[in-house]
């Protein structure tokens, strides 16, 4: 793949903490216990959602979904053995248009 | 599979739900945690939520694309795009739903019986 380069790379990274430490702050009438407990309640409920089968849509950000991927032949790259590969349900997301040009400074 | 669609209105609620705090401040509060995310992303930063997954920016070169109407050259030029990469938790949640196999091939006209 050429002219693709990881922007993460030596970049920093919030974490689940980091947010609610933020949001803590933004939001001093509320105990930080309470923050974090906002933020576990949404991702837990887009993860069920997902586990339902269930999409999930947030215009604007972007659209979480489940996905497909059919069984295939699949090889080891270390030994080149052939290895059958389940078809199985995967996560996906779809980034949002207004994030997408958020993204470049659009 | 036909699932429904949850948007803002479900998530806000179950935090209303979850934490007692007003509909209203619920529905600002999810709105901020999208925007702080949607900000960070927008920094250059990624953003890692444990046990869900992570978000991270990447940086597209510029390449010839080609109008598949037409045929003709077009230059697509160099953008950020934003990758989720589920955490091996959600991968695992969802892993388990009931896959649909292809139909395999029928014998005989058992349809029409």
């Amino acid at each position: 793949m050429t002219g693709v380069d990881l922007a993460e790379e030596g970049g920093k990274t919030m974490t689940k903490s980091e947010l609610i430490a933020y949001l803590a702050e933004e939001n001093p009438h509320l105990y930080q216990r309470d923050v974090e407990r906002i933020v576990t309640t949404i991702f837990d409920e887009i993860a069920s959602a997902l586990s339902r089968g269930d999409r999930v849509e947030l215009r604007g950000f972007g659209a979480f979904s489940v996905k497909q991927r059919d069984a295939r032949i699949g090889r080891n790259p270390r030994t080149g053995e052939a290895v059958q590969v389940d078809a199985k349900r995967v996560p996906y997301f779809k980034t949002g248009k207004q994030l997408r040009d958020k993204l470049n400074n659009n | 599979m036909s699932g429904e669609t949850i948007t803002r209105s479900q998530l806000s609620e179950a935090v209303y739900q979850e934490v007692g705090l007003s509909r209203n401040e619920s529905a600002d509060l999810l709105e901020s945690v999208l925007t702080k995310i949607s900000n960070t992303l927008a920094g250059g930063e990624s953003v890692k939520i444990s046990s869900f997954g992570s978000f991270s920016v990447r940086s597209k070169g510029q390449r010839i694309g080609r109008n598949p109407k037409t045929g003709e050259e077009v230059p697509i030029l160099p953008r950020k795009v934003l990758v989720f990469r589920p955490s091996q938790v959600l991968k695992s949640k969802i892993s388990g739903l009931p896959v649909e196999q292809p139909s395999p091939p029928t014998f005989g006209s058992s349809e029409f019986e």
